[in-house]
């Protein structure tokens, strides 16, 4: 594989493609490998949605690498920015998702998964996971729940998030349709699955339209009461 | 003093391992600070050795920042209605008194002998709640406020991450105090753990201005702790970048006659100030008051209500 390096020239900005004077190489531990995750909570349901594209530079490494990693039969976490450092990181949930289970006979909670993450998350705060999380689950009353992070482990239980490379593209229109923000006398419905699943497939559809790092097929996977169901649609493949 | 055997039993080890591996693009060393928690609790950081600049994009610039806040928090004097009724109240009469005043007129022979109190303060904390990373806003619906335990509340501001953990941390340090000593914290103490705690860390990078605001048997407390190693005592402060709009509002309306209702009204017109004129901050107001008893949640009211509240009788 490549070594992740970035071009800075004399001032020490990056710079542009066809560019070619003097360069000085650096290497840097962290590459950025593209990808938008969402997660939307309803009443007794929550999905989680990712892309599979995986990118790096200007290439497409995979159309078929899924962002989202199911947890426990109620959980599943998206993560998208470094892809070494989401493999490691879900490695890691994993091995604490075991270690809990042997100490505590009991899974872990949605909301336990999330304040364990963010400090995992934090416990590399001078050196980050290079990994934009979205949690997806029930809590313990079966409600459905999204705990979004930064990568360095501040969290908050969302109804929606959108994170990843698309996600500044994603989130207003989030705000708009489940947020009703800036609308004006409108009725304030409750989000049903069917309703969701098809507006999760929508903003793919627009974020791939305008994202580059995002496209190739969408993966969906549904939490309810009865377990976890994935989806799969195809995106633009340009 | 308790505090002192706090922080010796907890091992503070400033000393760095200087055995990191520097093999060029190879492995980056772990650290071990031992900081201040218990043994067998330790916290390591690995640690990025840098072999260059400072990386400006990449992580660093994505991560979110409280840096567009606006936190404030003053301490009030309340208007006892109690001693307004002493004043006009008979000779043998007795009303509805205070612990500390009822102990005085017990002491006493017939004669009625009225104690008002004088430095019955409480401290309003008003919060907004936005997060920014960069110039997207990340959330709007941030609790700014912690709320470490049922009288101590901490303030957010600089970096998210670093407030939540860092008083997540001084939560659990205080619940120790109590079960080791029996009786609760006093501000002054809290304040000083989590200072103490942070400046560890001091010029590694975080990024952390927070008040600790409470009641202790001192009476009201307010400190401004922050990740430089500041740690004062006050009676007003703002932090964040919205802090000097907010400044302006507190300090022409802060009076010493101020009533809680119109205490809390200044502290949510000073925010919602703020997040008028400063773009990194926004979303709601979010309004706590701590008296005796503890804190209370006055109240969380949406800057764009709070607009229409303010600006429509104008018009």
């Amino acid at each position: 594989t490549m070594f992740a390096t970035q071009v800075y020239g004399d001032n020490g900005k990056m710079k542009e493609y066809h560019y070619t004077g003097p360069v000085e190489h650096r290497f840097s531990p962290y590459s950025f490998n593209g990808g938008t995750v969402l997660a939307v909570a309803g009443e007794d349901f929550a999905i989680v949605a990712s892309d599979t594209r995986l990118s790096e530079g200007y290439s497409i490494h995979s159309r078929d690498s899924p962002k989202c990693y199911k947890l426990t039969d109620t959980t599943v976490i998206g993560c998208s920015g470094f892809h070494g450092d989401c493999l490691t990181l879900t490695k890691i949930i994993d091995a604490r998702l075991k270690m809990y289970k042997h100490s505590n006979n009991k899974c872990m909670t949605s909301g336990a998964i999330a304040a364990m993450l963010s400090t995992i998350l934090y416990g590399r705060r001078f050196f980050p996971y290079y990994v934009y999380n979205i949690i997806g689950g029930l809590d313990e009353e079966g409600k459905g729940a999204v705990y979004s992070f930064d990568p360095v482990g501040s969290y908050q239980r969302d109804t929606y998030k959108a994170g990843g490379s698309a996600s500044a593209m994603l989130q207003p229109l989030l705000d708009n349709q489940i947020g009703f923000k800036n609308m004006e006398g409108v009725q304030h419905l409750p989000l049903n699955q069917e309703k969701a699943v098809q507006l999760v497939k929508d903003v793919f559809i627009s974020a791939a339209e305008r994202d580059v790092y995002t496209g190739d097929a969408l993966r969906i996977c549904i939490v309810t009461k009865d377990g976890i169901k994935e989806e799969t649609v195809p995106l633009r493949k340009d | 003093m308790a505090l002192s055997s706090v922080l010796q039993s907890e091992s503070a080890d400033f000393s760095f391992n200087n055995d990191r591996s520097f093999s060029f693009g190879c492995r980056f060393g772990q650290t071990n600070l031992g900081f201040g928690a218990a043994p067998g609790d330790r916290l390591n950081f690995a640690i990025k050795a840098s072999l260059g600049p400072d990386d400006k994009d990449g992580p660093e610039r994505k991560i979110e920042f409280l840096h567009g806040t606006t936190t404030l928090a003053f301490k009030c004097w309340i208007n006892f209605s109690v001693a307004e009724r002493n004043h006009q109240r008979t000779a043998s009469k007795a009303t509805n008194f205070s612990s500390q005043e009822q102990l005085a007129l017990l002491n006493q022979p017939a004669i009625p002998f009225v104690i008002i109190p004088q430095f019955q303060h409480g401290v309003i904390v008003a919060v907004d709640s936005r997060a920014t990373a960069g110039a997207y806003i990340a959330s709007q619906t941030v609790k700014k406020v912690i709320e470490i335990n049922p009288y101590l509340l901490g303030t957010m501001a600089g970096g998210a991450a670093d407030c939540s953990f860092w008083e997540r941390l001084l939560a659990r340090q205080c619940r120790v105090y109590e079960l080791r000593n029996k009786e609760r914290i006093s501000v002054a103490a809290a304040s000083k753990l989590l200072a103490n705690m942070v400046y560890q860390y001091k010029g590694m990078g975080l990024s952390m201005g927070t008040m600790v605001c409470g009641w202790d048997k001192r009476g009201p407390g307010l400190y401004y702790v922050d990740s430089e190693g500041n740690r004062v005592c006050g009676d007003l402060f703002a932090v964040g970048s919205g802090s000097m709009y907010a400044y302006g509002v507190v300090d022409s309306g802060l009076r010493q006659d101020l009533s809680v209702e119109e205490a809390c009204e200044l502290g949510r017109r000073a925010i919602y100030q703020a997040t008028y004129r400063d773009a990194y901050s926004g979303g709601q107001v979010n309004l706590y008051h701590v008296h005796s008893e503890g804190w209370t949640r006055v109240s969380q009211e949406d800057v764009l209500k709070l607009h229409h509240q303010y600006q429509e009788p104008k018009k």
